[in-house]
């Protein structure tokens, strides 16, 4: 292991699950990657190697900043509740703040504003501030439209005037982003994208649950459904404790491949399914790198597909090195932990015939994720033969894998007859909520059972 | 031991026979290997010290006291390879010893027959045969005349060594990249040779040669040679060779621990005076503890094996051979053989171990005849290794008084599958094996190779003389 010099910095460690053997003329090498952080601010703000973090460290305040973002729009008035809640919620979450954290908070409707500390600048936390921000929600009104894409530029500037290496938004909506086109958010989220991370929120259920996926997704962030606005405090709070923890930001998943290797896809598998293949920029010539965001204490798998070029029989070869990867100020870069993804050809059938249970077990889980997808589209669509099918295989999927949670979502949109062969039928009646927290959480996974 | 390399000697490769450049580190047609393999044979053979004429101590060679009296009171049964069947370590005749197949007992040597030697006789050595005994040289071919004209259809196809310029690691494979600290190209992702893929020893009176073959990834065989001081100063040789069980986690591991402990409890029990046969069954003891201490407690290993393998302990198979003035004592456990090929070959080669193989087994219990059993697919699945997991462990041992000077050829399956029975490996086995066992080693190795080299394949060659001055002779 490298020896880091910042205590600040979790320990990383990668390890490699994948069968490497390969029948003769096979090409295709599945790896599951686990990447493992720990050290993190979220053991009590003491690092596990002993060394006190510098979230600790008297008179050194956090190196972190946290912008919330509150959709004030007219519809948030309907029914009342909704505002309230939400400024609730937003109490929550500031009264979670650590101390020496510099947080703002900002109004969302057709334009964005700063409501607290409103000079275009970021408030440190400490009982004064957390009280003057409360103080603040307090002139939360609703009315107006929604643009979520003037909401993020406000939150980059505001986060951009801090010297903190984490950067944090915390976006709630509660509608249709429809006061500017999808090509002005989708414009907003790349020039924001790198810059701070971002989860996102739909309360009720009259928002889109593509654009809130979309611009978590963007923002490497979570996304999720609070379908009752009384559910927000607990949210926030939840929401906010994550970002506390995280200790290290913009770490990038590094894949090495020699020549003649193609890259088929790299995709993270835990704890939610989300496609990194595209999001590849080039760090030298056999190498690239893959957002992965900021890290606590935590563990996430990726799925990485590489087709190798056919060798004999006996031969062996490294299809792809896995690192993680940290920028320096510097433009140079801290490995922090790395894997071997290898390729061995042999004539042992029963090695390379053999599945990784790993891999088998991801790879039902992003189908799982695609299928709910698919079935949801095709019943909004009125193909409900279509639906069924791909709600029957999810269905089958989430059962098989212990995809518990998944499996108690389906059961609302769809009656299972038999779960084991995924045969189903589609409810005639469901609730909004309930197909929107399907929707949202279809690409949660769940871990290998061991 | 470890590779060296050489200008290559050839002008073509010797698997295709197409033309090598300098240099060149894998031919640039087949892409055989041509990185790791030794230098041509020293221009000065070595005479092993008991198979060449005037090398043998002054005064003769003594059998040591310990035999008489080792440290189990276990007499040493002595035999003649003519009347093959060995006995395990406790006396008792090993099975499926009846004469019948292609074992049949070779004619009994006209020159100085020895009759095996009851458990509780004296331990009598027979007069040593008239040619040796008269100094009479062994045939010994190629010895100093024309050592560098070697003829090229005798060597191995892979020593031919072409110049590495030193300090550089260029990857062997594309020879664009160089190789990263992890042992892979950064360019091709190809994995290099390891040490482990070829290598040799030879010391004066053995010699070894493993090699990875062309179809495994790696080399899970091991061996060890050395050889010791008996108490009165005679020379004791001995040869370990393990091979690892491929269907088991860490398989590689476990054949360089089990060679290496049977190696070390020789080496330490011999100089003791302790009877040669005792101390091949108390190695053999010891490299299974050292196979048993590789299974760690459940869990820990195996994350990067493959799920078929993961529940596997580590196991292996161990054959072992000590040469000491006028006895031979062989070892083993598992499907790795030893044989004897005389040096002599009128007289007739045999196999000198029984295969704790689910084949033999058949054999032996009289349910198939060797061609039956060893066509079936189950035939080389072993009913006795080393390793945690092993039934129970049951060494075998056996004595041998040869009559005559031979060869005895250690070695695992990757080589006996291509000379299964005694008389085919005494036809690949060169004849000058004697005076030039590395080369003779190089040879087999080669032999397997161009059979297909399906598996590890990996021969010791211990060379055996009659000793010219045997106790018998000088009780006589």
């Amino acid at each position: 292991m490298a020896n880091f010099s910042k205590s600040t910095v979790p320990q990383f460690s990668v390890e490699v699950y994948q069968n490497e053997y390969l029948p003769e003329g096979g090409r295709e090498v599945n790896a599951i990657v686990t990447v493992t952080s720990t050290g993190g601010g979220t053991t009590g703000r003491r690092s596990l190697t002993g060394a006190p973090a510098a979230t600790a460290l008297p008179g050194q305040g956090p190196n972190a900043a946290v912008v919330i973002m509150v959709d004030c729009s007219g519809s948030m008035d309907y029914p009342p509740t909704k505002m309230r809640n939400a400024r609730d919620a937003t109490s929550a979450a500031i009264d979670t703040l650590r101390d020496g954290v510099a947080f703002a908070v900002v109004a969302g409707t057709h334009v964005a504003k700063e409501v607290y500390p409103g000079n275009g600048a970021l408030a440190v936390a400490d009982a004064a501030t957390r009280a003057e921000a409360k103080n603040a929600l307090r002139r939360l009104s609703a009315g107006g439209g929604t643009a979520i894409g003037t909401w993020l530029g406000l939150a980059d500037r505001l986060l951009a005037s801090a010297d903190v290496s984490i950067r944090h938004g915390i976006l709630l909506t509660d509608g249709r982003n429809e006061h500017e086109t999808p090509e002005d958010l989708k414009a907003a989220l790349d020039a924001c994208a790198g810059r701070f991370t971002c989860d996102a929120r739909g309360v009720g259920t009259d928002w889109v649950v593509k654009e809130v996926t979309g611009i978590a997704s963007a923002m490497l962030g979570t996304a999720d459904i609070v379908a009752d606005p009384a559910g927000l405090a607990a949210d926030f709070t939840e929401m906010m404790e994550n970002a506390m923890g995280k200790e290290v930001a913009d770490v990038a998943l590094r894949l090495w491949t020699p020549v003649g290797v193609e890259i088929k896809f790299v995709k993270q598998v835990a704890p939610t399914v989300e496609e990194l293949t595209e999001r590849r920029t080039q760090a030298n010539t056999r190498a690239g790198d893959y957002p992965t965001g900021s890290w606590g204490d935590e563990s996430r798998d990726y799925h990485v597909c590489v087709q190798v070029p056919e060798a004999g029989v006996g031969q062996e070869m490294l299809a792809a090195r896995v690192s993680l990867i940290l920028p320096a100020a510097d433009g140079t870069s801290q490995v922090l932990s790395q894997g071997l993804v290898r390729a061995v050809w042999t004539d042992d059938m029963v090695a390379s015939t053999s599945i990784n249970p790993q891999v088998a077990h991801y790879t039902g889980q992003a189908e799982l994720a695609q299928v709910i997808q698919q079935g949801l589209e095709a019943r909004k669509s009125g193909d409900f033969d279509g639906a069924t099918a791909k709600l029957g295989r999810a269905v089958q999927l989430a059962a098989d894998s212990g995809n518990a949670d998944t499996a108690k979502l389906l059961s609302k949109v769809v009656d299972v007859v038999d779960a084991a062969t995924g045969t189903v039928r589609l409810k005639a009646k469901v609730a909004d909520a309930d197909e929107m927290t399907l929707e949202t959480r279809s690409t949660k996974t769940v871990r290998v059972k061991k | 031991m470890s590779q060296m390399h050489q200008p290559t000697a050839l002008s073509t490769c010797p698997s295709c026979e197409e033309p090598l450049e300098s240099g060149d580190l894998f031919c640039g047609a087949c892409g055989y290997d041509l990185s790791a393999v030794p230098p041509p044979p020293d221009d000065h053979p070595t005479i092993v010290m008991n198979g060449a004429p005037g090398t043998a101590p002054s005064g003769g060679v003594a059998w040591p006291a310990a035999a008489e009296a080792d440290s189990t009171a276990t007499p040493a049964p002595v035999q003649v390879p003519g009347e093959l069947p060995g006995l395990d370590s406790t006396g008792v005749p090993l099975s499926g010893h009846t004469a019948g197949g292609h074992r049949a007992a070779p004619p009994v040597p006209s020159a100085a027959p020895v009759a095996p030697v009851a458990p509780t006789g004296d331990f009598e050595l027979p007069a040593p045969a008239p040619a040796v005994g008269a100094g009479a040289p062994p045939s010994v071919p190629h010895v100093t005349d024309h050592p560098s004209a070697e003829p090229p259809d005798l060597a191995d196809p892979r020593t031919v060594a072409p110049p590495v310029p030193a300090g550089t690691k260029l990857c062997v494979a594309c020879r664009a990249g160089h190789v990263d600290t992890d042992g892979y190209c950064e360019n091709c992702g190809h994995a290099q040779p390891r040490e482990r893929d070829h290598v040799e020893q030879e010391l004066d009176a053995v010699a070894a040669v493993s090699d990875r073959g062309l179809r495994h990834h790696r080399n899970e065989d091991a061996f060890a040679v050395s050889s010791a001081a008996l108490p009165d100063g005679s020379p004791a040789v001995i040869a370990i060779v393990c091979d690892g069980v491929s269907s088991a986690t860490r398989p590689d591991e476990a054949s360089a621990a089990a060679s290496a402990a049977a190696n070390e409890v020789l080496l330490a029990a011999l100089p003791r005076g302790t009877h040669p046969q005792q101390a091949m069954h108390e190695a053999i003891v010891a490299a299974a503890e050292a196979v048993n201490v590789l299974a760690g407690p459940p869990g820990q290993s195996g994350d990067q094996e493959p799920a078929h393998r993961a529940q596997n302990a580590p196991a292996c198979t161990i054959v072992g051979a000590v040469v000491v003035s006028g006895l031979l004592v062989i070892g083993w456990v598992g499907d790795s053989r030893a044989y004897w090929v005389p040096d002599d070959r009128t007289g007739s080669p045999a196999r000198l171990t029984e295969d704790d193989s689910w084949a033999a087994q058949m054999v032996a219990a009289g349910l198939m005849n060797e061609a039956e059993a060893y066509a079936d697919e189950r035939a080389h699945a072993i009913t006795g290794w080393l390793g945690a997991d092993a039934y129970e462990l049951e060494p075998h041992t056996a004595s041998f008084k040869p009559d005559r000077p031979g060869v005895v050829v250690v070695c695992t399956d990757g080589l006996w599958n291509y000379a299964e029975s005694p008389q085919e490996m005494a036809r690949v086995l060169p004849p000058d094996a004697a005076g030039r066992p590395l080369r003779a080693a190089q040879v087999l190795v080669g032999h397997a190779l161009d059979g297909g080299g399906h598996d590890n394949v990996t021969v010791a060659l211990l060379p055996f003389a009659v000793p010219r001055h045997g106790a018998g002779s000088d009780r006589a």
